[in-house]
């Protein structure tokens, strides 16, 4: 095939993506940087008005709640569920018997929509007739009203991202086993601990698919979105979990003030992107790439 | 591993399980109780008489008032939604996935990066202008804001099935295209067949976050007709003052079925799919 050809061809295959990429994502994203220096709405002509919905923002109360509680989830979530899925995958990578059972039963959580896991939870952290206080209390303790609770709820929505962890479980299990077994057999004969062969071999070894899975997640987490507004209508209580996105929706869809919906957009890409930078940043020295 | 060891992975594991596991179990004697069972304190686990009339109750629910049966529309509108988006999906990005992995172009790499950004766009920022745009093509309220994008492809689904189309040796390709076969023919007949267990993550993946996309159909639907589960979910939840929380589950079990069972049918390619693609 000469490359003249072969870039024709190329180009044919690529034009779906081309085009969503301009008409999805490219075209969305500048609209929407232009329209957040106006007050545009459904029922006026937009007009530039420079950077008045940032400041707006700056000193917007329920804006500075939600950002809170969103970073607040975040940092909670992430770390919970990387954690977690970590450890999953390392038991799930031991070979012992009945692996397949294991793995559905881990994995079945995240197939579950995430409005059914909403009205699950909610009869799950019910305060007076949900399983969880029931076991609290069995086991002696007097439980929290979770959902009521301001302090509480916004853990409810952590843990409910915790049970969630099953795709980068899945994913952190794939990496696991492309961990070369020679390493682990010359760390036996020099005698070496679980936690040294982990500390020294293991979490090396998957600190690339880490680092894609914490930014996945922590992008996935700043637009949390179905359960909070499912499960706590308005952020209740007192705005506890009113998240950035439910807030975003509301301007766009409820208060229809676009324009000011916009800068909100832009400002939660900025935070997506300047985490990512950051969480890159800090991976440089610790994560470990395989010469090829 | 010594067996102290190999027991005490099987004591996690199990103990694991079933902390994940319980919810759905709660789920399910929830859904056969009745109403009066499902407000004890403490919780029961058995009820007493275990009510399979349930299912059907909550598929009816407020059919009469409305005078048709919402929970079938509301899964025939989810059905039609997910199809279109899983052909679309499966058709547009592997064959984009193959020009970024097997064909020369300028600008390319280039290109492909620009796509790997994008995966931090969040899109709360894309809904107000994608909103009007539609709008403007007078979609809203109908299904094509929900699935005719699906058919432009996404980054993440490019990215994976990429990397796995890297991973199949190019002498098959080039044989076909000696014996004259055209560029489509050797990705359709050669490459793809090799891709299953890739596709079939992509497929899986458009499947399950369709079937389960709350702001989508959220924005973009107007009328109850129309709705999917999930916002059909939330209506059973909000329209009704006390909860009938037994059917209310029912009508979870129901939702979530389909994907088990997709799942369960396609969890070994599914698997192998997500092992040997990608994330890397």
């Amino acid at each position: 095939m000469n490359s003249r050809h072969e870039a024709r061809i190329g180009i044919l295959f690529a034009l779906p993506w081309i085009l969503g990429f301009v008409l999805l994502l490219a075209y969305p994203l500048v609209f929407s940087l232009v329209t957040s220096f106006t007050n545009f709405s459904v029922l006026r002509e937009p007009k530039w008005i420079g950077l008045s919905n940032y400041q707006e923002l700056m000193s917007d109360g329920v804006f500075l709640t939600a950002l809170q509680n969103t970073l607040l989830y975040t940092i909670g979530a992430v770390p919970l569920g990387t954690v977690l899925a970590i450890a999953l995958a390392m038991l799930l990578n031991a070979k012992v018997k009945g692996m397949a059972v294991y793995r559905t039963l881990l994995f079945l959580p995240t197939l579950v929509p995430m409005v059914a896991q909403a009205t699950l939870f909610l009869w799950v952290f019910n305060g007076d007739y949900g399983l969880l206080n029931a076991a609290l209390r069995g086991i002696g303790f007097s439980p929290p009203n979770w959902l009521g609770d301001p302090a509480w709820a916004k853990w409810t929505l952590i843990l409910i991202a915790a049970w969630g962890c099953g795709q980068a479980m899945l994913i952190y299990l794939a990496g696991l086993q492309d961990v070369p077994a020679n390493l682990y057999e010359a760390a036996d004969l020099d005698g070496a601990k679980l936690w040294h062969k982990t500390r020294h071999i293991t979490l090396p070894m998957i600190s690339p698919v880490i680092l894609f899975n914490v930014i996945m997640a922590i992008i996935g987490s700043i637009q949390v979105f179905a359960v909070p507004q499912v499960m706590f209508p308005g952020g209740a209580p007192a705005r506890s979990t009113y998240m950035f996105a439910m807030y975003l929706y509301d301007n766009a869809f409820l208060y229809q003030r676009m324009g000011y919906a916009s800068a909100m957009g832009w400002v939660m890409f900025l935070i997506i992107l300047a985490l990512t930078l950051a969480a890159l940043r800090l991976s440089e020295r610790h994560v470990h790439y395989e010469t090829q | 591993m010594r067996p102290s060891r190999v027991a005490l992975v099987h004591i996690a594991l199990v103990l694991l399980s079933v902390l994940f596991v319980l919810p759905f179990l709660w789920m399910l004697t929830t859904a056969v109780k009745p109403i009066g069972e499902t407000l004890t304190s403490p919780p029961r686990w058995i009820p007493s008489q275990v009510l399979w009339s349930n299912f059907p109750d909550a598929v009816f629910y407020g059919s009469k008032e409305l005078g048709y049966v919402p929970f079938l529309v509301y899964a025939r509108n989810t059905v039609i939604i997910t199809l279109l988006c899983v052909v679309g999906s499966v058709a547009s990005n592997t064959i984009v996935a193959y020009s970024f992995a097997r064909l020369r172009w300028p600008g390319r790499d280039l290109f492909f990066a620009a796509t790997l950004a994008t995966m931090m766009v969040p899109f709360p920022v894309l809904m107000v202008p994608i909103y009007g745009m539609f709008k403007e093509f007078g979609w809203i309220g109908s299904f094509k804001p929900l699935w005719v994008p699906a058919w432009f492809g996404s980054a993440f689904a490019i990215f994976l099935l990429r990397q796995f189309f890297r991973t199949i040796p190019n002498d098959l390709s080039e044989a076909a295209r000696i014996d004259g076969a055209s560029e489509f023919r050797v990705f359709a007949d050669i490459v793809l067949p090799l891709a299953r267990p890739a596709v079939t993550v992509i497929a899986l993946f458009t499947f399950m976050g369709t079937w389960n996309d709350f702001l989508g159909p959220l924005i973009f639907l107007t009328d109850q007709n129309t709705f999917t589960l999930s916002l059909g979910l939330q209506a059973y939840q909000t329209q009704h003052g006390g909860t009938p929380w037994n059917l209310l589950m029912a009508a979870s079990l129901l939702v979530i079925l389909p994907i088990v069972v997709v799942f369960f049918f396609a969890q070994k390619t599914f698997v192998h799919g997500i092992a040997t693609s990608g994330f890397k």
